[in-house]
């Protein structure tokens, strides 16, 4: 039987807001879902769902309040700086914003082994496998001595995929890593993720507000809502059929690359929305 | 898929900041002033011709000569001697107040900006009250209780420089402290003694380097102000306390007074500089170099050339689709955009062409889309139909038509009547386009004041009309309400109903849903469409979703590397792309692309490939 890589249980997030006994602000209000070792698990929901701050908190980037998140059984919510070092062989992230998470004043090769001087690599060691993680983003030998101002918004997101691979790990978090890229760039990046997890079988955590993106990568996906899971399930069945309101409405929300099945979609749209107000309205009179 | 490195761009070659500030006219100048002043100072011993504290009494305000170079003080103590040995003084007492400060404001900034919390607000604290103490007041106090110290005043005198240290780093650290790098690293494991050294350190330099310099010249000025009162140590030799000699001697010999402040002056003065060409060179906010005409002349020619290269091959024209099918196209001619090229001039005189010979027509009632990927120059061809190009762009050929008038030379005074009235403007951050310290309804009802000549209350009833046109629920509300107390698809409907406050017959939007969430893009795509509807007008859209093409476009037009490839009605473009540009594009789509699949536990051994219908169509590396 499989075995659960990370299992996150009723995880709450709060922030304290500015001012005197002030409620904090709820960014997740008791979110459950499990990864399995080298599965995609899409996270979509639009801004302000909690999407990205559920990936902060399986980082140890966010405050987590309540409930547990294991990784292999072990608890990791409130782990301390020395399980976090322990950690960062096993967990990784690849941000949204391929201009901000490259430190402008390194060159690639010095963002590439920072993460293995953790691990005390001696440098002959890391040097070789700086060379190995650019072959495997399919970036040139001679980008190690570049820096990162030289390499267009896909070149940087290999870098970035390249650091999170540096040490291994059997999770990564990718955090909208193709959002911020052109479409014919994105295609070919969401293929090295394919491709990176059929060879080393690692797993992803893969949130998105395009549900096409997550659509094409997730084996399972979970629609959030108001820092809420409201849909959690088969990739296929959720993108496919989706049972929520909300994800029907989301679903039906994005235009569809042809004039003539757009003009069919947008009126589909307007119906649900009519249907959806009417059951609302029923409810409401219930 | 093939393993094809993907091509790089040339490296910058990285020099070091010492060697460019020697290429640099004042910088190489005032190092070398400093230079020689240090060494002068540091081989006082060898190079001094007297003790610089030997009085005599036959040498009292000696003239100048072969006995005393540059005469006697009013002791009898030879001047030059005195000025090498003051500058060890001098120039050690500033350094010593600069490491003061050094020490204490970047540590301090560092942990206060780095970690925040009590050491934040403590230190913020002491800072502001540092800074409200006046300098010299507290020198004078410290020498009156600790006694005439030269080293202990400059020490004092470093502390309260020290918060020009601590704001500097701290703004700098907090600025950084959240950059995505810094988490990055956190998740790499590292620790906070690494990560302030390797990322944060690196970003605090540069400012401090520079600040350094100027804390240096303002030591040695004040050094000499206290000492040149009278209140320093009168046993070591400054340039101060020569300064105060001169002076009370001014009359008897009025050089005296001129060596010590050559030498203060001189000195300030180059670390001024150096600070100045330290910014020059670390922020590179050197201005343009200045060519000769003839090397301009050269370059334009040579401009000229490149831009007819980039002409390259004739776009792709679709005919229109037969009359009837679409009414769109029976729309009497709006814009016409034709050989249009923009252009920016850079810093060696030459001018990089973005846009090139693009052409571009748009009819009454139509939405003409232009699409391209980044720097494609979509944007930048919107903004030239504005005359809106950023600093340094400028339109360099062509013609753009819009109501018989060419746009591309009206003078800046006609240009401003036809934008806002004739021409609207919707922006892709409908946040950044809002004053934040303004209500919105102030916003909107201004230009309808000035370009529809309405009265206050007039605008105010059509402002309103307008954001309940498009769809806000209480519209009195966000009349009165402030941009940061709406959500960004409001601010779009507000952005929107300003842009089409004063019936404009051609509308420019650039990207007006990307920075919006799906669902309300939904909302915001209806909205522009009853509008166009409703006004009848012509749209230039700028995007890079086919998604929103598909809803809302009758034509498009595909743009690569500022060139027009592909133009022609919506559906031939989807359905007969002609240019491998295109084709590429729309094979990038996601849309209809098969799901992942099934999850199976053999899925992650690297053996076996299962689950295969996700091949992505059009990937060509």
């Amino acid at each position: 039987m499989t075995e659960t890589l990370l299992d996150v249980k009723d995880v709450v997030v709060e922030y304290p807001l500015k001012g005197f006994r002030k409620e904090p602000f709820k960014a997740l209000k008791g979110v459950s879902l499990d990864i399995r070792p080298g599965e995609t698990v899409g996270l979509v929901g639009e801004s302000g769902s909690g999407k990205t701050t559920l990936g902060r908190a399986v980082l140890g980037l966010a405050p987590v309040t309540g409930g547990s998140i294991k990784y292999r059984g072990q608890e990791i919510s409130k782990a301390t700086r020395a399980q976090r070092k322990q950690l960062s062989h096993e967990i990784q992230v690849v941000f949204q914003d391929p201009y901000t998470s490259l430190n402008p004043s390194m060159t690639i090769e010095q963002i590439l082994t920072e993460p293995l001087t953790v691990r005390k690599v001696e440098r002959q060691a890391a040097n070789k496998r700086v060379a190995e993680l650019l072959d495997q983003v399919r970036l040139p030998h001679d980008a190690a001595h570049r820096l990162p101002r030289e390499f267009s918004g896909g070149q940087r997101q290999r870098v970035a995929i390249a650091r999170a691979l540096a040490l291994d790990p059997k999770l990564i978090v990718c955090d909208e890593p193709v959002s911020a890229l052109d479409l014919s760039t994105q295609a070919r990046v969401m293929e090295l993720f394919i491709e990176i997890q059929e060879r080393t079988g690692v797993a992803y955590l893969f949130v998105s507000h395009d549900l096409a993106v997550v659509r094409h990568l997730s084996h399972r996906v979970a629609v959030m809502y108001h820092g809420e899971i409201v849909e959690w399930g088969d990739g296929e069945q959720v993108t496919g059929a989706p049972e929520h309101p909300y994800t029907q409405r989301l679903f039906m929300a994005a235009p569809i690359p042809d004039p003539d099945r757009q003009a069919k979609h947008r009126a589909d749209r307007l119906r649900l929305l009519e249907l959806q107000r009417e059951q609302d309205v029923q409810a409401g009179a219930a | 898929m093939t393993a094809t490195p993907l091509a790089l761009p040339t490296t910058a070659v990285k020099v070091s900041l010492f060697r460019r500030l020697l290429t640099h006219p004042t910088g190489v100048v005032s190092l070398l002033v400093l230079f020689l002043v240090a060494v002068a100072s540091a081989l006082a011993p060898l190079l001094a011709t007297h003790d610089p504290n030997t009085a005599s009494l036959q040498d009292v305000l000696a003239k100048a000569g072969s006995e005393h170079l540059l005469g006697a003080d009013s002791a009898g103590r030879d001047v030059l001697s005195r000025l090498l040995f003051a500058g060890q003084f001098s120039l050690a007492g500033a350094l010593l107040a600069l490491s003061v400060a050094l020490v204490i404001g970047v540590t301090a900034g560092l942990i206060a900006g780095y970690y925040g919390g009590w050491f934040d607000s403590a230190s913020s604290w002491l800072t502001g009250l540092t800074m409200a103490l006046p300098g010299m007041v507290v020198l004078l106090a410290a020498r009156a209780v600790l006694g005439p110290s030269m080293w202990l005043s400059m020490m004092i005198f470093g502390v309260l420089l020290s918060p020009a240290f601590f704001r500097l780093v701290y703004a700098s650290v907090t600025a950084v402290r959240n950059e995505l790098y810094v988490d990055a690293a956190r998740v790499s494991g590292l620790s906070d003694f690494r990560i302030i050294g390797r990322h944060i350190l690196t970003v605090v330099r540069a400012p401090v380097i520079i600040q350094s310099a100027m804390v240096l010249g303002i030591a040695i000025a004040i050094q000499a102000g206290l000492e040149f009162l009278g209140l320093g140590d009168l046993n070591i030799p400054t340039w101060g306390s020569m300064l105060n000699d001169g002076f009370i001697n001014i009359f008897k010999s009025p050089t005296l007074v001129l060596w010590p402040s050559l030498m203060i002056g001189l000195v300030c003065i180059a670390l001024t500089l150096l600070a100045n060409a330290m910014r020059d060179e670390l922020e590179r906010s050197r201005g343009p170099v200045k060519k000769s005409r003839k090397a301009a002349a050269a370059a334009a020619a040579a401009d000229a050339e490149g831009a007819a290269e980039k002409r390259g091959a004739a776009a792709v024209v679709h005919p229109d689709e037969p009359a009837g099918a679409e009414n769109s196209n029976a729309g009497e001619l709006l814009l016409e955009v034709t050989d249009l090229g923009v252009g920016y001039d850079q810093p060696d005189g030459s001018t990089t062409h973005v846009v090139n010979h693009v052409g571009l027509t748009v009819r009454r009632g139509e939405v003409h889309g232009l699409v391209g990927e980044s720097g494609s120059g979509k944007t930048q061809t919107a903004f030239s139909i504005l005359r809106l190009l950023p600093q340094g762009g400028r339109i360099t050929g062509g013609s753009i038509f819009f109501e018989g008038k060419d746009l591309a030379h009206l003078s800046e005074k006609e240009m401003t009547r036809v934008r806002g009235k004739r021409i609207a403007y919707i922006p892709q951050e409908p946040m950044s386009n809002l004053d934040g310290a303004f209500t919105i309804g102030s916003q909107l009802t201004e230009p309808m004041r000035v370009c529809l000549g309405l009265s206050k209350a007039e605008a105010r009833n059509r402002a309103l009309a307008l954001l309940a046109k498009v769809g806000i629920p209480n519209p009195e509300r966000t009349f009165n309400a402030y941009p940061h107390q709406v959500s960004g698809g409001m601010a779009q409907r507000v952005l929107i109903a300003g842009a089409v406050s004063c019936e404009p017959d051609l509308l420019i939007a650039d990207e007006p849903t990307t920075a919006l969430d799906v669902t309300v893009q939904a909302e915001v795509l209806n909205l522009l469409r009853e509008l166009q509807d409703e006004l009848n007008m012509g749209v230039i859209l700028v995007t890079h979703n086919f998604g929103v093409v598909a809803d809302l476009c009758d034509r498009v037009t595909v743009m690569q590397t500022g060139r027009v490839v592909e133009t022609g009605p919506v559906r031939a473009i989807f359905n007969n792309a002609q240019h491998p540009y295109t084709r590429q594009l729309l094979d990038a789509i996601l849309e209809d692309t098969a799901p992942r699949g099934q999850y199976t536990t053999a899925g992650h051994n690297p053996a076996e490939k299962t689950a295969e219908p996700k091949e992505l169509k059009g990937v060509t590396s």
